[in-house]
């Protein structure tokens, strides 16, 4: 399967990069790895006629201590969340997420910005992004903003970000120890999830993301309500479906998924200690 | 668009398509056809290379990413035309293949998996490899290949 054809245009800085997306509007995508958009280029899902290479921007790969939270360059790999330092000690689920990507060969070119940019529901860091309360910095034309996590997702495949602005960074608190869990259920080892539920003690808050439970990654509002007011893990994995929109699919029916969001927050929840 | 790529250890400048897939550049322009296409949508890992000494799924790049980087393809694994990597005579010695359609891209992952972890417990071999499919199922063979290699006794 080959691509269509389109223009090829290589950015050396981020400025450059978001000039020429800016030029070209919603003809052009950002090219970062490639490993969500080239598959999907391969199968004509994506058709874009200009493609601005991002991958040799060379001051994007940072996984920086900023005190309170940690910094991480759009363009950090997922091997390199799953092996860096300062993860594994600050923001340990982080890392252990980015190790459940794909494969090896995946984790060596796919990265973070691009990954939460695509905003695929069934991907596994954007709910780790979710639990964790980070939030996102995109540069346009006019500057820089920050988002958050939580108003970074608007739809299936969709994210609040205009046709001229990347993602540039991605900062998430710092949330080190044992209190957190992520339950990943596949089928074959290198699979999206078919559900997948992270669990995380930040902040002095419990919180709970759902992954491929409706268009966008979910924060499980209603099992952290539940949490909050006392609930044990085993009656608050109990509302894990409430509010969500569960897909259809080969794998499984919306009910299944249901069932398996409630088993796997009571997993997540008991593996992490949180009750 | 006109690239500039070092395949193992020589540098050719190529007019690409900006659309050529990475394993076709090789296969096609540079005539190494021991990169095997398998599944084409980055699943079985049979086009797995090198690139900048990491394995990348060549099937799911493109040739115009690879500019001015360091790509390895199987061909260049073997120090001499006489004598095998220690990888590919593993695999023989412990009948890591079959039919060998997948052999390259398994032979290339496991190369990069004990580059990263040089002694890799026989999960960690399984997982690492969790990106190659073989189609005989011969992984048991191919898990102990991988774990002799490493210097670990397999017997």
């Amino acid at each position: 399967m080959i691509p269509a054809a389109f223009d090829y245009k290589r950015a050396g800085s981020s400025e450059e990069a978001v000039a020429l997306i800016a030029e070209y509007g919603d003809e052009a995508k950002l090219l970062a790895g490639g490993h969500s958009l080239i598959p999907m280029m391969k199968l004509r899902l994506a058709v874009p006629t200009v493609l601005v290479d991002i991958g040799q921007v060379g001051d994007l790969s940072y996984i920086d201590d900023r005190d309170d939270h940690v910094a991480i360059g759009a363009l950090a790999t997922h091997r390199s969340l799953e092996t860096s330092e300062l993860l594994l000690s600050q923001c340990p689920i982080l890392a252990h997420v980015a190790s459940k990507v794909g494969d090896p060969q995946v984790r060596h070119r796919g990265t973070i910005g691009g990954s939460l940019a695509h905003a695929d529901p069934a991907s596994d860091l954007p709910a780790a992004m979710l639990a964790l309360g980070g939030s996102l910095i995109a540069q346009g034309p006019a500057g820089e903003r920050e988002i958050q996590g939580s108003e970074f997702f608007t739809g299936y495949f969709e994210s609040a970000l205009t046709d001229e602005e990347m993602v540039t960074e991605i900062r998430v608190p710092k949330a080190p120890g044992d209190s957190w869990n992520y339950q990943k259920f596949n089928r074959r080892a290198q699979d999206w999830a078919i559900v997948g539920v992270a669990a995380v003690q930040v902040e002095g808050a419990t919180r709970v993301s759902l992954v491929n439970m409706g268009s966008t990654p979910l924060r499980a509002d209603a099992v952290e309500a539940a949490l909050a007011g006392g609930a044990s893990s085993a009656e608050a994995a109990e509302q894990a479906a409430e509010g969500t929109d569960a897909p259809t699919d080969l794998n499984a029916s919306p009910e299944y998924r249901a069932h398996l969001a409630r088993v796997l927050t009571r997993r997540a929840l008991d593996a992490a200690g949180i009750s | 668009m006109e690239i500039s790529v070092t395949v193992n250890g020589a540098t050719s400048v190529t007019d690409v398509e900006p659309r050529t897939l990475l394993v076709y550049y090789l296969r096609e322009e540079l005539g190494l056809t021991g990169t095997n296409v398998g599944c084409d949508t980055s699943s079985c890992g049979a086009c797995t290379v090198h690139v900048n000494g990491e394995s990348v799924k060549s099937c799911t790049m493109l040739a115009v990413q690879a500019d001015g980087q360091e790509v390895a393809t199987i061909e260049g694994l073997a120090p001499s035309a006489d004598q095998l990597h220690p990888m590919q005579e593993s695999f023989r010695d412990h009948h890591g293949l079959q039919c060998g359609y997948c052999t390259p891209g398994m032979v290339m992952a496991a190369c990069s998996l004990l580059e990263e972890n040089s002694a890799p417990t026989e999960a960690e071999v399984r997982e690492g490899l969790e990106g190659n499919l073989c189609r005989c199922t011969g992984y048991h063979n191919i898990v102990k290949a991988v774990l002799a290699c490493s210097g670990q006794d397999v017997s």
